[in-house]
């Protein structure tokens, strides 16, 4: 019956599904667990939005944290300059910024591919965040800004803060996937992996290369520009301590765990983001081991997995669960077709 | 007219040490096309090297010769162990797991030597303008490049190197031992690659020194078309003083925005750098 339905309303249905469970889900957990919960709904957008870029289209950007630091920025800004605006509001324009930054990283970078996309993007995470220092009275330099944000409705006072903002970190978020999905499943979608694959070809077709690409980056950093913006409203600050080149890389080591080329691996990224750290705090404490090795065993283990995957997985997580999903519906007694 | 003297002999020798770091990108990608994201992280591993048995030994050129020689050991191993088995893995699988090796090296030398900042010497006194430190800088760097381009110009080896980058099939048939020749190739990298870390690092190591010295040096490679080794080293100097007049004029928290509208605006005019050929794109 679902298939009956056009895309965008299946996909809204699957959204409000989504945020009954995860209301209910926040009821059942404690305030630590709802903070982690909403952690994955901002690293969920900002890895859906690289998995659109580079997983669809074949852009590398290593620089996604500076999106991200535009979002929080905004946020930050404008909730202590024009505190009449609503959240919304704030995470809008937040949204804005990240696509008005992505669509000059964008016009910069049509021309460029592979290595030097890459390493113009890494110049942009190393950069941004060093602005700080320059406009120490407006963004406070490398103290960031601190700033509390009342968005409870007087109705709903009785609800822990904690788990009020994993609702609204979450109904962003699922608002955002809905319009990432009906692109990717889209014309866009179509346009942005021909693209991809063969650029000659698209053209001949009469897809209009430069313009595709702009518009991967544009829809692309404005989800970070979004996680950004969800990330100070829920964390309170705002701090170029936060948007590491380490950042930039750990989205991509999220995206290629969970799978290129899907949106899907994008949560099953944007969980391992989260739990790796969670994890690693865990395992540090059981071993007590020194802050130094503590500290670090979170990048650590990211690296190991971008090689591992890269070596063993390419297909990743989603890749893996969907060769299981095929065996499981079809199971093939004969080797005989998986020699390639 | 002072300030722009000394601005351009400060940019001299800091652009010496991205002509370095360059060099070494500009080695590999000319031998194995890949750009070698972990670069930064071996030049800090064997930077760290140096610093323990400095420590340890209390002699400066100890430590030095150590930097070489665990850089170039380290490159070998990554080309044998990492680069080799993503040969046929294509362009997006090779920097993404260079970026890995990048943040588990950066990681492990946190682990051992802690994120903390320690103080790590000179060569030479550094104080002044033009200090003997600087020019110790610009005479190793340039002498390297100078062993380089004569050793791929004027050598058998050097030869047979850019054979087997060229034309790997008929390298072979002509016997030339193209594996080894590319296992050569990073380890040369990655010694001119610790140099580099060795003269970029001070007064202080820790492990994200060399993120800001190495985006310089992909800027510098690119300026010289990534598979230009004469057009790196001039890119890298002219980088330098171009980014000294920014930090000394502007502030200095600019110049790694201006490195990038530089790199930006380079490849919008010439997409292959200012002295690449343009090749054909394969499809």
């Amino acid at each position: 019956m679902l298939n009956k339905l056009p895309p965008v309303v299946v996909h809204l249905l699957a959204a409000l599904g989504c945020l009954v469970l995860l209301v209910l889900l926040t009821f059942a957990t404690d305030p630590f667990t709802n903070l982690r919960i909403a952690t994955v709904g901002y690293y969920l957008i900002a890895v859906a939005g690289l998995a659109l870029l580079t997983g669809f289209n074949g852009q590398v950007s290593l620089g996604h944290g500076a999106f991200m630091f535009i979002g929080a920025y905004t946020v930050a800004l404008l909730v202590k300059r024009v505190p009449a605006f609503p959240i919304w509001a704030d995470l809008l324009l937040a949204t804005a910024a990240g696509g008005v930054a992505g669509l000059l990283a964008g016009a910069a970078a049509a021309r460029l591919r592979g290595p030097y996309l890459a390493g113009a993007t890494l110049a942009l995470a190393v950069g941004l965040p060093a602005v700080t220092q320059r406009f120490p009275d407006l963004l406070a330099g490398s103290n960031g800004l601190s700033f509390t944000v009342n968005s409870q409705p007087a109705g709903l006072r009785s609800i822990p803060s904690t788990q009020w903002q994993a609702w609204i970190v979450w109904l962003a978020v699922l608002l955002a996937l809905v319009v990432l999905a009906n692109l990717a499943r889209g014309k866009l979608g179509r346009t942005l992996r021909a693209v991809r694959d063969d650029e000659v070809a698209a053209s001949l077709a009469g897809v209009h290369v430069g313009r595709t690409k702009i518009l991967a980056f544009l829809v692309s950093s404005a989800c970070g520009g979004l996680a950004g913006g969800l990330q100070a409203f829920l964390l309170g600050t705002a701090a170029p301590g936060s948007f590491t080149v380490a950042l930039s890389l750990s989205l991509l080591a999220a995206l290629v765990l969970g799978g290129l080329g899907s949106l899907w691996g994008a949560l099953w990224g944007a969980i391992a983001l989260v739990y790796f750290q969670v994890w690693t705090d865990d395992i540090a404490e059981m071993l007590s081991l020194r802050n130094d090795i503590s500290d670090n065993l979170p990048l650590a283990l990211y690296g190991v997995v971008l090689i591992v995957i890269v070596l063993a997985f390419p297909a990743g997580i989603q890749g893996g669960l969907r060769k299981l999903w095929v065996r499981v519906r079809r199971p093939v007694p004969s080797q005989r077709g998986e020699a390639s | 007219m002072t300030t722009f003297f000394n601005l351009t002999l400060a940019g001299l020798s800091s652009g010496a040490v991205y002509a370095a770091l360059g060099l070494s990108l500009v080695i590999i990608y000319r031998a194995t096309r890949v750009v070698n994201f972990a670069q930064p992280a071996l030049a800090l591993i064997s930077s760290y090297v140096a610093y323990s048995v400095t420590k340890d030994t209390g002699s400066y050129w100890l430590g030095f010769a150590a930097a070489i020689v665990v850089g170039t050991v380290l490159g070998v191993a990554v080309e044998r162990l990492l680069v080799r088995p993503l040969r046929d893995a294509g362009e997006l699988s090779a920097i993404i797991a260079t970026l890995g090796l990048l943040l588990v090296l950066q990681a492990v030398s946190g682990m051992i030597w802690s994120n903390e900042p320690h103080a790590f010497s000179y060569a030479f006194d550094f104080r002044g303008r033009f200090s003997a430190a600087d020019l110790f800088a610009v005479l190793a760097v340039v002498v390297t490049a100078s062993g380089v381009l004569l050793l791929f110009k004027f050598t058998s080896l050097g030869l047979r190197m850019r054979a087997a980058a060229f034309n790997p099939e008929v390298a072979r048939l002509l016997g030339v031992r193209v594996g080894v020749m590319l296992t050569l190739g990073w380890g040369l990298a990655a010694a001119v690659g610790s140099l580099a870390g060795m003269l970029a690092i001070p007064p202080f190591i820790s492990p994200t020194t060399l993120d800001e010295v190495f985006v310089f040096a992909l800027t510098a490679a690119v300026l010289g078309g990534l598979d230009n080794p004469l057009g790196t080293i001039v890119g890298g100097l002219a980088l330098g003083i171009g980014l000294s007049y920014v930090s000394g004029l502007l502030g200095p928290e600019l110049v790694p925005l201006a490195a990038l509208a530089i790199l930006v605006a380079v490849l919008a005019v010439r997409p292959a750098g200012l002295f690449g050929r343009a090749t054909a794109r394969r499809v």
